[in-house]
């Protein structure tokens, strides 16, 4: 189903305020992962308003769908998007990163409600997804499981063993996105270690491949009904971002992976979001 | 010591102002010049543990594997069977854990060459938390044949350990902090020789062995106690984890007959554990303790909050201290010859 105009104005409004939320979690916590959080905002925005099977009141409930940020050090983002879901009190991000408070820069299930899975070192969150995804074959469950992989986080030869699993298990319950903002720590991907051409390596792998625009909500709507309904295997939807998208001086600079904001250059994100808006 | 490359120009001595990883960028890239076998590997950390200083300088001699660690040990392994000295550079918690096998039986099972330089140790990566500490690695490394453990206390001790290293004909493991560590020495006038414990403080009521960031802490507590309380503590930086300083740490049995061992680590296998193999194969009486993470996941928070939680800053120390200088044990035949 495309989605109506009235969700897509609510998602963009949503994507606006988590962005929002993330640069001021940015500035008050001394520094965070803030360009690839700002790339998978509206992947994450879409998951958690329109697409899970959740129920923040219950954030065990065993039939809930699942949700894997495999690319962990994305917390920052994830984190306000629980909040905004209602699994905690957004106040609880002011504790961002501080000692012995629930939310570190990389979430740990133990501590934070709504994260099922604890991920920062990279290449360990598809393996855990196609766990859950079994798991549910297994247990006769009708949950589906979510994953967002780091383009960067594809150099690991894991990546590639879990994708050969989800393929030789037919897992259609499974879904996973590449967030493909075209940069890592050092640099942009292809200067680093390449990984084109990807559409092609997930399809040789075995996987039904869709390649969208990963901030535009009808492109990402498409490719996940396209998932939901497909009942063959997995489905890797390669989403074309911006690393710091939303906020002008960030967007495309890898400087921008993980940094703290304060003074005058917080004015200036906060303004480059208010035009967004 | 100074070195002007490329317009850079930098003594030792400016380590209040650079983190242990910009000095061992800056001492690989001095290294390079005199050894055209050395090469740098990294895995998408080049900027993050400063071996892109060295790539800078050296591009055709420089190796980004993007974040695959395993075959960044693989790849280091080749190329030391081919006669290069590869440095290979990544977090601490990736270079034991998510390469372990490659480094085991890749490089050690076949003591090639390979320096790894290991950066972030213990809990220093603060706010990234356990995914990021490396509270196991010195247990999971001290563990593997061949490979020699180096944990310097500060940027001076961590340049003299990357040039001596390049002694050792066999694969060594340097683990540093994140940087902003204070600093310990105040010249690199001092001996450092890979094995030896350096004294940092004469004593001869309790030793305390330690290691990496450590070491600062405990020099402050000895000279609190020395001066607040006349109490003489030993405090032995004991930067290399193996091969263990034996003669150091029998010298202190028998001359203080208590011990206590400080790490940013876990007190399962680490520092603490390679000490009291030796306390305890001494077969003398010995008030010991160990000191650090206990067994269990370290939390996150910034990093002067966890070794305060920790204790294994100024005033744990001091705590540990004085519980330790309380206790009673035993005395046996040779209690004479304690000092
Ligand atoms: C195993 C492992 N190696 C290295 C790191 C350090 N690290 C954190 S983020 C990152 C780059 C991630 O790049 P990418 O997956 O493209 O993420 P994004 O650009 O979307 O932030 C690296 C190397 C890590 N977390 N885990």
């Amino acid at each position: 189903m495309p989605l109506r105009p009235e969700e897509r104005t609510r998602l963009k409004q949503i994507a606006l305020e988590i962005r929002q939320q993330i640069v001021e979690v940015t500035a008050w916590s001394g520094g965070a992962h803030i360009g690839g959080a700002l790339s998978m905002a509206d992947i994450l925005t879409i998951l958690y308003f329109n697409y899970l099977n959740i129920d923040p009141a219950r954030p065990d409930w065993p039939d809930r769908d699942r949700f894997v940020l495999s690319k962990g050090h994305g917390g920052v983002g994830h984190a306000v998007t629980l909040a905004h879901r209602g699994y905690f009190p957004k106040e609880d991000l002011r504790e961002f990163n501080a000692t012995g408070s629930k939310l570190g820069m990389h979430l740990d299930s133990s501590k934070a409600a709504g994260v099922d899975v604890s991920t920062g070192s990279m290449g360990h969150g598809l393996s855990q997804a196609v766990g859950l995804a079994l798991a549910a074959r297994v247990l006769k469950k009708p949950w589906r499981t979510y994953c967002i992989v780091g383009d960067g986080e594809s150099n690991e030869g894991s990546i590639w063993e879990a994708a050969m699993a989800a393929h030789h298990y037919k897992l259609a319950n499974l879904t996973a996105f590449c967030d493909r903002n075209h940069m890592m720590i050092d640099g942009l991907t292809e200067d680093v270690m390449s990984l084109e051409p990807l559409a092609a390596k997930w399809t040789a792998f075995g996987w039904q491949v869709r390649s969208v625009n990963g901030h535009d909500f009808d492109e990402l709507a498409g490719a996940i009904e396209f998932a939901r309904a497909n009942g063959d295997g997995p489905v890797m939807i390669i989403a074309d971002t911006v690393k710091g998208k939303g906020v002008d001086f960030m967007e495309n600079d890898p400087a921008w992976h993980y940094g703290g904001l304060g003074g005058e250059l917080l004015a200036k994100a906060r303004a480059s979001l208010e035009r967004m808006a | 010591m100074s070195t002007t490359e490329g317009g850079l120009t930098w003594t030792v001595y400016d380590a209040d102002k650079l983190t242990q990883r910009e000095i061992y960028g800056l001492v690989l890239t001095e290294l390079g010049e005199r050894h055209p076998e050395i090469v740098g590997l990294s895995a998408d950390l080049a900027k993050s543990t400063k071996i892109g200083t060295f790539g800078e300088r050296f591009p055709e001699r420089f190796f980004n594997f993007g974040i695959a660690e395993q075959n960044l040990f693989g790849v280091a392994a080749g190329m030391a069977k081919a006669g290069l000295v590869p440095f290979v550079s990544t977090f601490s918690s990736f270079a034991s854990m998510r390469a372990c096998e490659f480094l085991r039986t890749d490089v050690c099972y076949q003591n090639l060459n390979v320096k790894v330089i290991a950066t972030h140790g213990g809990t220093s990566f603060g706010s990234a938390g356990a995914t990021h500490h490396s509270t196991e690695d010195l247990s999971i490394v001290r563990a593997f044949a061949n490979l020699t453990v180096i944990v310097p206390a500060d940027g001076i001790e961590a340049a003299k350990a990357v040039r001596a290293c390049m002694e050792v004909p066999g694969p060594v493991y340097i683990r540093i902090g994140r940087g902003f560590e204070p600093r310990v020495y105040d010249s690199e006038d001092y001996p450092f020789e890979i094995g030896n414990a350096v004294e940092m403080c004469p004593g001869t009521d309790i030793t305390v062995i330690c290691c990496g960031p450590v070491v600062y802490h405990a020099v402050q507590a000895a000279k609190i106690l020395r001066e607040e309380q006349g109490v003489s503590v030993r405090v032995l930086n004991m930067h290399t984890i193996k091969p263990i300083d034996e003669a150091a740490i029998l010298r202190a049995v028998a001359d203080t007959r208590r011990i206590v061992t400080f790490e940013d680590h876990s007190v399962v296998g680490g520092l603490g554990t390679a000490v009291a193999d030796v306390v305890a194969a001494s077969g003398k009486g010995c008030a010991f303790e160990k000191a650090g993470i206990p067994d269990e996941f370290s939390m996150h928070g910034y990093p002067e909050d966890l070794m305060h939680h920790y204790k294994i800053d100024t005033d744990g120390i001091l705590e540990k201290i004085g519980e330790v200088l309380g206790r009673d044990f035993e005395a046996d035949e040779d209690w004479e010859d304690e000092v």
